[in-house]
């Protein structure tokens, strides 16, 4: 793509594609943010105007709205914790020349082939119901008292599944970083008198870094919204509350088009903050 | 320090027998020269002694001590890998300072030995960047540098020269000969380039197959070679061989000249043939000539210009003090 010619044609041709990204983008943002300064309230008389920033305001002064804020970066904090320092350990493990290693490795990435519904609801009812599930027969059978995981440790419930379903991914971009460290680097290291867990931590690790950044970006982006797991489990009840889904509730429970456009500004406010954020902590390791 | 003897050493992946039992002395202070084709278990045999890979069977002493179980830290070995094996995340400085820092050397000690060997090496400059902003011929120096900061008993390179280039090259070996020189330690160096072989060896192993075909100093294996292996792989352009009536003139089944024993006339000599292609390098001439019972068309070294055309016909004469006989297994008689 080099000359005039072809630097031009390229724009011709990729014209389609850009132009749908931005609509695509462009139209649900703008929408939002026209919303955002209504009073909409669809079961309630419908368009009622013009208020400025009284959407904007209400719904900051909320009293859910610092909690689900709390909430949303506890559950993204704690997931991407557990997947990362889980996905090392399993892609280290997953490197060893082992039998039944293409099954195992199958094995390991199936949880993200199950839909996020499904797999919340095989771990409510299966797993973690306090009459009937396999955690409650556990603590039974140990003589202990069923743990009611979704009221009593909810938060801790909901971390626990949605890592569950991260795992995978990341262990799948850090198995293919690890195959591609270059042996003969381990080896330098092991006669220069390396131990195994400093082989790992002067060599492997530092390997992985660009690799658990792209884990760490990647996964804040779709942690931020995630939705389906709180839905079908607790409904956003018992401290489980996120910011999508306080715009949810806003939205079509109570019914208010407006407040809850003003929360999905707020929503991106939020996940730019935790960009920039993530951005300088880990953005550096990017740079080839 | 660095005295290395193999006793009976085999190694096999799986069923594959790479290395067959072999012995081998390399003794304090030698420079040996592991040479041999691609695959023939150069490598393998050096990552035996660094003892990177299990031996299968037999023994590897170092320095009088069996060192067939000791990890790869403590034989007090250092290597530099093909690839370099630099950590790229580490400045030149943390990448020389590596073994130190994992030998726990205290800092002071870790400073000034590594000053020292940036300075025998010329890195002083480079000092605090990254091996991905270096040049091919730095970063051999770098890793050099890691192994010479350890003051092992001996020294092992795996083909470092092969990812250089040309001229880069031919400084280097003068750059590792030196060091050799200067240090006095033991150095084991595996090339497939019989040149590399020749400049730097004290002592010259020639493996084939894994199998050790001749051990000698580079002047014995070109003026002596045991078998027709040896004969063909030591020496540049590579000997000739010719065989049935021509050889058994001779009492052998194959003779073998090197390019250089061959005289060229117009008039008269024992072989006949017409120039073929010509090789012209200002200080020689090589000439590929046809010539009957040859194994291959016949090479042959003039010095200077003798001004023969392409299909014009002259005499060859071997002589007869340099002539090598092989019988029909390949070894040499006398
Ligand atoms: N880890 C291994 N597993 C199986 N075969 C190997 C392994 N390493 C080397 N080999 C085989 O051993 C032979 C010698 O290899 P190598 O020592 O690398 O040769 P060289 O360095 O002389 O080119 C080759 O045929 C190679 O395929
Ligand atoms: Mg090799």
């Amino acid at each position: 793509m080099a000359t005039q010619h072809s630097r031009a044609a390229a724009r011709i041709m990729m014209a389609p594609a850009v132009f749908l990204l931005l609509v695509w983008m462009l139209v649900p943002l703008t929408m939002t943010l026209y919303f955002s300064f209504k009073k909409y309230l669809p079961l309630r008389g419908g368009d009622l105007g013009w208020t400025g920033f009284d959407n904007y305001v209400r719904f900051v002064t909320s009293s859910s709205f610092w909690p689900s804020v709390q909430t949303t970066l506890v559950i993204v904090g704690g997931v991407l914790f557990i997947t990362v320092i889980l996905g090392i350990m399993l892609a280290v493990l997953l490197n060893q020349p082992m039998w039944g290693q293409g099954i195992v490795r199958i094995l390991v990435i199936a949880p993200f082939f199950v839909m996020p519904t499904v797999s919340a609801l095989v771990w409510k009812n299966m797993f973690m119901d306090p009459v009937n599930g396999l955690f409650a027969h556990l603590w039974k059978f140990f003589g202990a008292e069923p743990v009611q995981w979704l009221s009593q440790a909810s938060l801790q419930s909901i971390v626990m599944i949605v890592s569950w379903q991260w795992l995978p991914f990341a262990t799948l971009i850090l198995l293919t970083a690890i195959q591609s460290l270059d042996r003969e680097q381990l080896e330098a290291a092991e006669m220069d008198g390396a131990q195994p867990v400093q082989r790992f931590a002067f060599i492997t690790l530092p390997h992985l870094g660009r690799a658990i950044t792209i884990v760490i970006l990647i996964q804040t982006i779709f942690l931020l919204a995630i939705f389906a797991e709180i839905f079908v489990t607790t409904g956003g009840a018992f401290g489980t509350r996120t910011l999508t889904y306080l715009i949810f509730q806003r939205v079509l429970e109570s019914q208010n088009v407006g407040l809850g456009s003003a929360g999905g500004v707020y929503a991106i406010i939020l996940a730019n903050i935790v960009a920039i954020f993530l951005m300088r902590i880990v953005g550096k390791n990017l740079d080839a | 320090m660095g005295h290395i003897s193999l006793n009976q050493v085999t190694k096999s992946f799986g069923d594959v027998n790479v290395i067959p039992p072999l012995d081998l002395e390399i003794n304090d202070g030698e420079f040996v020269v592991f040479v041999g084709p691609s695959g023939c278990g150069k490598s393998t045999l050096l990552r035996l002694i660094a003892g990177l890979e299990d031996v299968t069977s037999g023994h590897i002493e170092i320095d009088g001590k069996d060192a067939t179980e000791v990890p790869p830290a403590k034989r007090g070995l250092a290597m530099v890998f093909q690839s370099y094996a630099l950590y790229p995340h580490m400045s030149v400085r943390k990448n020389i300072a590596f073994p130190l820092r994992m030998a726990k050397v205290d800092q002071a000690e870790q400073d000034r030995k590594i000053e020292a060997a940036a300075k025998a090496l010329n890195l002083t400059d480079y000092l605090d960047r990254r091996p991905g902003q270096l040049s091919g011929g730095q970063r051999q120096r770098v890793a050099i540098g890691r192994a010479i900061v350890r003051e092992p008993a001996a020294f092992l390179f795996d083909e470092p020269l092969s990812n250089l280039d040309a001229a880069l090259r031919v400084n280097m070996r003068l750059e590792i000969s030196e060091l050799h020189q200067t240090l006095d330690t033991t150095m084991i160096y595996v090339t497939h380039d019989q040149v590399e072989a020749m400049t730097m060896a004290d002592k010259i192993v020639v493996l084939r197959a894994g199998n050790i075909e001749q051990v000698g100093s580079p002047l014995e294996l070109y003026r002596a070679p045991r078998n027709k292996f040896v004969a063909g792989f030591i020496g540049s352009p590579k000997m000739n061989f010719l065989t049935g009536a021509t050889a058994a003139a001779h009492g052998a089944h194959t003779i073998g000249i090197r390019p250089e024993h061959i005289e060229i006339s117009r008039e008269a000599g024992a072989w006949k043939g017409k120039v073929g292609v010509s090789e012209h390098l200002g200080s020689d001439t090589f000439f590929h000539i046809p010539v009957a019972d040859a194994e291959d068309t016949l090479t042959v070294r003039a010095s200077g210009e003798l001004g023969l055309e392409r299909g014009e016909e002259v005499f060859l004469s071997p002589i007869m003090e340099h002539l090598h006989m092989f019988d029909a297994q390949g070894l040499a008689v006398r």
